[in-house]
């Protein structure tokens, strides 16, 4: 064990650990609305825009998070028309073609997870809404979308957690995150188990906290 | 098209290749995790804290740390681990494992946490009526488990275990960075060679929602063979 390594490498992985939070952070903003978009795309009745949102799930949760990035970064690129539009400024940057991917895969799985969240929300409180006379989008917005944000929450801690230990696929397209840095220490020094217990500590501990937030969102969110 | 040809003039055979290799990866880990599982579930079940300590532990370690860095800690420390264990018998040659190895150790291992994790859940919902009629009946404890247990666990447990082949098949993708040649390496190297990348990584994609479409397919006519009775 080394633990000279372990405490000299803590703070570069620290570092590291803000970009981290950053693609994070980022892609979950944007997958959200994303998601709540393509929710309400699949409830709708017109059966193409119903096929279109379920298409567009299945697409991106039946690849891998990395073919998805590589597409983006690697294969958006070679259109020659790409090139010559305002777009290139963004795709060009790994940064944000990782955060493009990140937004697009999270995205799929929140809309499923918003999908279910609706679909469970029992019909008498809608009818009730509406034998209030409360029109259908005041419902939507201040009776569906409330309820359909606490039922979804364990489901959106979980792919809160998976997001985070998906930024680490950034590291494959040159970024320096907490992956893509802690790589770069063990194949300079070759002490691999050493700063994979830091790196992996600061994970567990990034885990540790999104795990309690949402729990203790549950709680103040619940019904009872 | 003609990209996609078999022989030496297209990519059609080493891609064909490439997605054996992925099937393959992708069973040896599942084999691998239903293994860890299988140590890890008891663990995690047990009267004994300390026990529950040691199979929580691995448990959220792997589920909680990337993939990723999962697989570069195999991939560079390996060998090293080997060499090591090797030293204590008196072998101090250079040890190299392969690619393959390592794949499916590391996905598997990454793979066990999640089995665990659904074989300790399907445990957990069988009726306690069943363990203790087992007990009336005299029955041993491997038979209980083997005979009475881990039928009934089965059914409960494999819409879940099918979501697990899921992130299996889609982890394989990850084993890339050791060398190991399946999809994903293989699209890189094409993509490299021809400058096509948005060809060959859609492709890849296709490659992979085929895999996944048709596992989807074959697990839910198990589901139905093992629900039969229900």
């Amino acid at each position: 064990m080394d633990f000279d390594l372990m405490i000299t490498s803590f703070p570069k992985l620290l570092s590291a650990t803000v970009v981290t939070l950053k693609l994070l952070s980022a892609s979950l903003f944007f997958g959200l609305f994303l998601g709540l978009f393509f929710a309400i795309l699949r409830l709708n009745k017109n059966i193409f825009i119903n096929k279109f949102a379920y298409g567009y799930s299945y697409i991106f949760r039946g690849t891998p998070l990395l073919v998805q990035i590589f597409i983006i970064y690697f294969g958006l690129g070679q259109i020659e028309y790409l090139r010559t539009t305002f777009l290139w400024v963004i795709l060009k940057e790994p940064y944000w073609c990782a955060i493009i991917a990140f937004t697009l895969n999270t995205g799929a799985y929140t809309s499923e997870i918003l999908r279910s969240a609706f679909q469970t929300i029992k019909p008498g409180i809608i009818e009730a809404g509406k034998s209030l006379g409360i029109s259908n989008k005041i419902i939507f917005y201040k009776i569906q979308i409330p309820i359909a944000i606490r039922q979804s929450l364990p489901a959106y801690g979980n792919e809160i957690i998976l997001m985070m230990k998906g930024t680490s696929l950034a590291s494959t397209v040159t970024l320096m995150d907490l992956t893509g840095v802690a790589k770069y220490i063990i194949s300079t020094t070759f002490k691999p188990i050493e700063v994979f217990i830091v790196a992996g500590g600061i994970y567990l501990f990034m885990t540790f906290i999104i795990h309690n937030v949402i729990k203790y969102l549950e709680k103040k969110y619940s019904f009872q | 098209m003609e990209l996609l040809a078999f022989g030496k003039t297209g990519w059609g055979d080493e891609l064909f290749y490439a997605t054996l290799m992925t099937i393959a990866v992708s069973i040896t880990a599942m084999l691998v995790g239903f293994f860890f599982a299988l140590i890890f579930t008891p663990l995690k079940l047990s009267k004994y804290k300390t026990l529950n300590l040691v199979g929580n532990f691995y448990t959220t370690v792997i589920r909680g740390v990337p993939e990723l860095l999962v697989i570069y800690l195999f991939f560079f420390g390996g060998s090293g681990a080997i060499m090591y264990v090797a030293s204590i018998f008196g072998y101090y040659e250079y040890i190299e494992i392969n690619a393959f190895v390592t794949g499916s150790m590391a996905i598997g291992i990454i793979s066990g946490a999640y089995s665990t994790e659904v074989f300790r859940g399907a445990i957990q919902s069988i009726d306690k009526g069943q363990f203790e009629a087992a007990k009336v009946l005299g029955i041993n404890k491997f038979g209980q488990f083997y005979k009475i247990i881990l039928p009934q666990m089965l059914r409960l447990a494999i819409p879940n275990l099918s979501n697990v082949w899921q992130i299996t098949l889609k982890d394989t993708s990850l084993i890339s960075v050791t060398g190991l040649v399946e999809i994903m390496r293989q699209s890189y190297i094409a993509a490299g060679s021809t400058r096509d990348p948005l060809f060959f990584y859609s492709f890849a994609a296709v490659l992979y929602l085929l895999l996944t479409y048709v596992s989807m397919k074959l697990i839910n006519k198990l589901e139905v063979r093992y629900s039969r009775g229900y």
